[in-house]
């Protein structure tokens, strides 16, 4: 069957359907990730968005459920060149067109993704329709939407512990924006036990659970748009805790500081990116998925200093706090998908708490 | 301030001749190397005794030695030049293992010369088989676990240990005799049992088993400073037990699971960390299909062939990379060319595959064993890109030129279906084409999979091609079909073949841009493969966005000469590269096709433009239509480029210098025997012919002994001499097997003196750099014997008659621009061989030694400049005061079976070139070398 994506600008791409029926509006972004698909459809900071592969065999090696970033598919629709209906992998449950039918996630195949790509690098992350008639929304409509609070749709509604295998040494309380498991995993690795918190759990609450290390998670959407995640921080911020952000949780810290975010022009998306890391000057490969920036010269130097950039443009890739024990990063150390290179920065958020300890 | 300051002059060492298993991808590694170095203003001094390379052209380096590749030639180098620092890593493994004997004697450091890249302990480290296991053990990363025992009792005790199968290898017996494979512990009982009484000193080495697991490639590279990228993983399509470079391999992988390829990934990573290499590594890996259990195969700790492959791949120049590394920069301080705004600190994202599909020697070697296994066999390889694994595998499968543009091969009918699955366990150059046969014959892949042990993933897409070809076959085909059949990736000429029907549709390419990051950043290189999308889907094509400035050129297509062969090796490639120089030297834009990753013609900064792709008719065609050139160039693409030439003209496509009609002249027996009779010149007498019958018949008129080969051939392909009828029997067999399309040539088979002539005519006088006078009896391939320059034994009257010749011939022949000409001189008469109206194998090698850049010069005449308005005069040139003697180097000990005895079908895979004043010393030392 035809379906089509209709993106703002009245660019039409003409292609087959896949996964489950059904249109949808959402904003459209690209990853340039070559594998782990998997891990991008679960990722919950794709919320409201459809994903665009460049990498134009998608489903290689089927679905694997233990490898998924949250317990459903977090994009809104999902867009590839060529879908493979017969996957190979030692693991594999199904194949990926009847994973999205089961979670009801419309997709597209068959189009020219990479013209796809270049236009929204050119224009611009833009708004974009999954249909099965062109005509289907007026672009009025197409441009009108907006991610409305994504946040709220990913976290937790309530308080849930992650326990590591063994010994607990360290509680770490986990602001829950849309986390992605590995980055629980991670610290239950590391001997933490995790309280995923809801995003708008206050800071008294935060206090009553006693944590060594307060974590902020990745998530979707504006940081902006976070108003009550960012007062809860202004408290926390210079509570002695320990303190490390991920993605959004990278730019909530930041906000709490004081500092600005904005949007890129089509974000960072994909497992290549490299970053440098100032103090040491060594380059690392990252995984990234934001479509925000904190604005490199709206940190403020007394408080804070760059810890990391983006080696391709130059965007603030992490923070350090001069004042605390805290440090955010925009990439994801936990990876998943994407390069391992730099998981020692948990080891160095569980340092951070062993210091603290000792003080 | 990253570059090391100190570093002013470095000694570049090359890889030598071309050998099996190290190829032209040394030429295209050394002459990034030379350029990245001059970028920074270093003093090159370069060692190389191939002479058919780029990288030993005057342009790039300062000094250049065209000598053996011997401890005392570096050192007497060393001694004369005094360089401070000397690059091991971009030659190869010849020019690793000098420069590591060289700073193991203390011979560097006592000569204050630097080893830049990776440190000698480092190289031991990656080399030295037990520091490796031992290296690898420290830093918890598995080897293929394995151990000697004495006793039966022993080998069982550990097979419980690390799982059967388990191969057994007993220690001292002849070519493995009593070694095996045990599934279980009665089959190990039983070998270990039969190894040890063989075993002289009874002992044996018990081996995990992992024949049948995934083979799975990362290139890496890492700087001073530790920090460190992966360019490009590769899966080969053939599991374990077949040699890399033997396999087709996908990059990227593809049936790995992120966890799969991180782990993976993160084991290259700890592994390149682990050696200190600084510079390009390849690590190889053995991954269990059904499990994440992995082993690690070999690292290399230098610019490979894999790295040459993984280059072209991604657009990342790893050996560019790998030198600027060496002279002090990091990662993130070098500029990536391709996007001109990003840093080489990153990992290459692909938006489509690339397939590599080797070329192999069996049609030159017929009676050669066809299995593969562990020893390389293949002399090169062609790389195919596009957006799907099945047109890809299609396009490497027709660029390969192996009569094949499908999956289809005829002899594959007369196998029995029950013979069938052995021919797809065992790995042969054609194993691809069996499987697909065996789907064909309804064969499921699950039972091929499990026999042969080839990933499903593969299997699946073959399955596609070959039930869409069954689907369309005999029909009348729909629109939407044939846009189906255009991107799985089949021609329109076999669309018609398999439809049995005209084509009477169109779909023309959308050319995509190789750029590294997948379109995440504007790129500007211009480097193309073909893809097929319909308006519909948003198909954009690339190639229609010019540059600034290309507007105010002619464009002229140069076709470079495929995958590297015997007969058609590296001195194509360099004629075609200094055909793109001089083109743009006079102020065209020239665009490249060529779909040989070894290369410096498909260095993306080579021409203006580069288009990956087959070069076959339609393909090349559809390229024409893109570009609209002002003319091309098929002189300087071998026998490749050549056979495109019947298309252009029929296409009326302007052919700059070699016509059409001069190229078929020259080959059909009949005009070119007309053609002689009008000149007065004479040839061996000689017949073609169709059949068997007509060929024993044409030989005894003849009388024996007789030449055979077939008609538009290069390099002497399937020549033989035959002596009696017999010999005529079995070459015909073999020949009408492989079904010929042109006749077979018998010649009178002369003995005398070979001459080769190497000419460049305007159209009314003739350059003649020089004359080469082979070593050996006519008879042994122009491309096996040892070739000597300046003639010694031609004197002043036959230098006269030979001029003229040379001059009747080509103003016969109407052929502008180079020619090449084999005649035999016998009794004081002239009789000619062959002419190529084309540019031959011997054109780097006369280049070098009379100083004459032939090809600039061929070209500017063909495009019309008259050699009397240039500097080199017209006749023959003076003779130079230097003896250079051409030895070819051969592979044999790579293929088993194979004749060693030299006749006249060619079967070196290189050469080297000695030059000096006495002729005795440099063909002494040149032999030397080459034996070795």
């Amino acid at each position: 069957m035809k379906r089509y994506l209709v993106l703002e600008n009245g660019n039409v791409y003409e292609g087959e359907a896949m996964g489950a029926s059904g249109s949808v509006i959402s904003e459209i972004v690209f990853t340039t990730a070559m594998t782990a698909y998997l891990e991008t459809l679960t990722d919950p900071s794709y919320k409201g968005q459809a994903v665009v592969q460049t990498f134009p065999l998608i489903g290689n090696y089927g679905i694997i459920t233990p490898d998924m970033e949250s317990s459903k598919i977090n994009v809104s629709g999902y867009i590839v060149r060529e879908v493979c209906d017969l996957p190979s992998n030692f693991r594999c449950e199904t194949d990926l067109d009847t994973f999205l039918k089961e979670q009801g996630i419309p997709g597209l195949k068959g189009i020219d993704t990479r013209a796809l790509t270049k236009c929204l690098r050119e224009s611009g992350t833009m708004n974009g329709a999954i249909c099965d008639r062109p005509d289907e929304f007026s672009l009025d409509e197409i441009k009108a939407y907006k991610i409305k609070d994504p946040v709220e749709e990913v976290t937790t509604p309530e308080e849930k512990v992650v326990s590591p295998e063994g010994e607990v040494k360290f509680k770490v309380a986990m602001f829950d924006f849309g986390i992605k498991n590995n980055i629980a995993r991670e610290l239950a690795k590391r001997a933490c036990e995790v309280h995923l918190l809801p995003a708008d759990t206050d800071a008294a609450k935060v206090m009553e659970i006693a944590p060594d290390g307060i974590f902020l998670s990745n998530g979707p959407g504006d940081p902006e748009d976070n108003i009550k995640a960012i007062e809860t921080m202004k408290v926390l911020k210079d509570s002695g805790i320990p303190i490390m952000g991920i993605c959004l949780g990278h730019q909530i810290l930041a906000l709490a500081h004081g500092f600005k975010t904005s949007k890129l022009k089509y974000g960072h998306r994909g497992a290549n990116h490299p970053v440098k890391n100032l103090e040491t000057g060594r380059v690392y490969i990252t995984s990234q998925n934001h479509g925000y920036q904190v604005e490199s010269n709206s940190i403020d130097t007394n408080i804070a200093k760059e810890y990391f950039v983006n080696v391709n443009d130059g965007t603030n890739e992490g923070i350090k706090y001069l004042d605390k024990p805290a440090y955010s990063v925009q990439f994801h150390p936990e990876a998943c998908g994407g390069p391992k290179d730099t998981e020692f920065l948990f080891d160095n958020f569980i340092s951070m708490m062993e210091n603290r300890e000792e003080k | 301030m990253p570059l090391d300051k100190t570093i002013r002059k470095v000694l570049v060492i090359g890889s030598g001749p071309i050998v099996i298993g190290q190829a032209a991808e040394f030429d295209y590694a050394g002459t990034q190397a030379c350029r990245a170095l001059r970028e920074d203003g270093i003093e090159i001094v370069l060692l190389n005794s191939n002479p058919a390379t780029i990288m030993t052209d005057k342009s790039m380096a300062d000094k250049i030695y065209i000598e053996p590749l011997t401890l005392t030639t570096v050192k007497r180098i060393i001694e004369t030049e005094k360089p401070d620092s000397i690059l091991s890593g971009l030659g190869g493994q010849t020019a690793l293992t000098l420069c590591m004997q060289l700073a193991k004697e203390g011979f560097l450091e006592s000569h204050g010369v630097k080893l830049l890249g990776s440190s000698p302990e480092c190289i031991d480290k990656a080399e030295d088989r037990q520091m490796f296991k031992d290296t690898m053990e420290a830093i918890g990363q598995p080897c293929i676990p394995s151990k000697v025992v004495t006793t039966v009792e022993d080998a069982m005790d550990f097979a419980e240990e690390i799982g059967y199968p388990v191969i057994v290898r007993p220690a001292f017996t002849l070519g493995g005799t009593g070694g095996g494979i045990a599934k279980d512990r009665d089959e190990l009982h039983e070998i270990a049992r039969n190894g040890l009484a063989l075993s002289p000193i009874t002992q044996i080495l018990v081996e995990r088993g992992i024949a049948g697991w995934k083979e799975i490639e990362f290139e890496v590279i890492r700087d001073k400073d530790g920090n460190v990228i992966t360019v490009c993983s590769m899966e080969n399509l053939d599991p374990v037990g077949v040699h890399t470079g033997d396999s087709i391999v996908i990059a990227p992988a593809v049936t790995l699971s992120d966890k799969e390829y991180q782990m993976l990934r993160t084991a290259s990573l700890n592994i390149i960390e682990a050696l200190g290499v600084e510079g390009g590594c390849n690590c190889q890996f053995a991954l269990n299909p059904n499990s994440f259990e992995y082993a690690v195969i070999e690292v290399n700790p230098r610019v490979s062939r894999s790295s040459a492959l993984a280059s072209k791949a991604t657009g990342y120049p790893i050996a560019k990379v790998a030198t600027k590394i060496a002279i002090g920069y990091r990662l993130h301080e070098i500029v990536n060319a391709v996007t001109g705004h990003t840093y080489a600190a990153f990992e290459p994202a692909l938006d489509y595959v690339a397939v590599k599909y080797p070329k192999w020697p069996f049609d030159k070697f017929v009676y050669a064993k066809r299995n593969l296994g562990t020893q390389m066999k293949a002399t090169g390889e062609v790389m195919a890109i596009s957006d799907s694994f099945e047109s890809a595998l299609m396009k490497a499968v027709r660029g390969a030129e192996i009569s094949a543009d499908t999956l289809h091969l005829k002899k594959m009918e007369e196998v029995a279906d029950e013979d069938l699955m052995e021919r797809c366990v065992t790995p042969t150059d054609e194993r691809l084409f069996y499987v697909a046969e065996a789907i064909r014959r309804g064969v499921q892949i699950e039972e091929i999979n499990k026999e042969t042990k080839i990933d499903m993933w593969f299997l699946a897409k073959i399955r596609n091609l070959v039930e869409f070809e069954k689907a369309i076959s005999g029909r009348d085909i729909s629109f939407d079909e044939y846009v189906k059949a255009k991107k799985l990736g089949f021609t329109d000429k076999a669309i018609a073949r398999i439809t049995g029907k005209p084509v009477t549709y169109e779909l023309k390419p959308t050319f995509k841009m190789v750029d590294t990051c997948a379109g995440e950043f504007e790129a500007h290189t211009p480097y193309f493969y073909a893809t097929f999308n319909r308006p519909e889907e948003g198909g954009e094509n690339e190639a229609d966005f010019e540059k600034a400035g290309d507007k105010d050129k002619q464009t002229v297509i140069v076709f470079g000469s495929g995958p590297i062969r015997i007969g058609q090796g590296i001195e194509f490639d360099y004629a075609a590269v200094h055909c793109v120089h001089a083109l743009r030297e006079l102020g065209y834009r020239v665009v490249i096709v060529n779909n040989n990753p070894e290369t410096v013609s498909t260095d993306f900064d080579t021409g203006d433009r580069l288009y990956f792709e087959p070069l076959t008719p339609e393909d090349v065609m559809n390229i024409v239509h893109q570009e609209k050139p002002f003319g091309v160039v098929v002189a300087f693409g071998g026998q490749t480029a050549i056979k495109l030439t019947k298309t252009l003209s029929e296409n009326n496509v302007n052919i700059i210098g070699t016509s059409a009609d001069s190229i078929d002249m020259a080959e059909d027996r009949e005009r070119f025997d007309a053609l002689l009779e009008r000149l007065g010149i004479a040839r061996p007498k000689g017949f073609s012919v169709l059949t068997l019958e007509e060929a024993l018949k044409a030989a005894n008129t003849l009388e024996y002994p007789v030449l055979l080969r077939p008609s538009y051939v290069l390099g002497g392909q399937n020549m033989i001499i035959a002596f009696n009828d017999e010999d005529v029997n079995e070459y015909m067999r073999i020949i009408l097997a492989q079904g010929i399309e042109n006749p077979v040539l018998i010649d009178k088979y002369i003995q005398g003196k070979e001459i080769e002539v190497d000419a460049i005519y305007d159209g009314k006088d003739v350059l003649i750099p020089g004359l080469m006078e082979h070593v050996e009896r006519a008879g042994i391939h122009s491309g096996d014997s040892i070739a000597m320059y300046p003639a010694k034994h031609i004197y002043d009257d036959m230098y006269k008659k030979l001029a003229d010749t040379t001059i009747a011939l080509c103003d016969g022949l109407k052929s502008t621009g180079i020619v090449n000409i084999q005649y035999i001189v016998k009794d004081n008469r002239i009789y000619v061989i062959e002419v190529n109206p084309r540019a031959s194998r011997t054109v780097p090698y006369m280049s070098k030694v009379t100083g004459i850049p032939m090809v600039d010069v061929a070209i500017e005449v063909s495009l019309g400049t008259p050699l009397a308005d240039m500097d080199y005069g017209t006749g023959f040139y003076r003779q130079s005061p230097y003896t250079a003697v051409k030895v070819p180097v051969f592979s044999f000990e790579k293929l088993t079976d194979v004749d060693t005895q030299l006749g006249p079908e060619m079967k070196s895979t290189g050469e080297v070139l000695g030059v000096g004043r006495k002729q005795a010393t440099r063909c002494t030392s040149a032999a030397a070398y080459s034996s070795r």
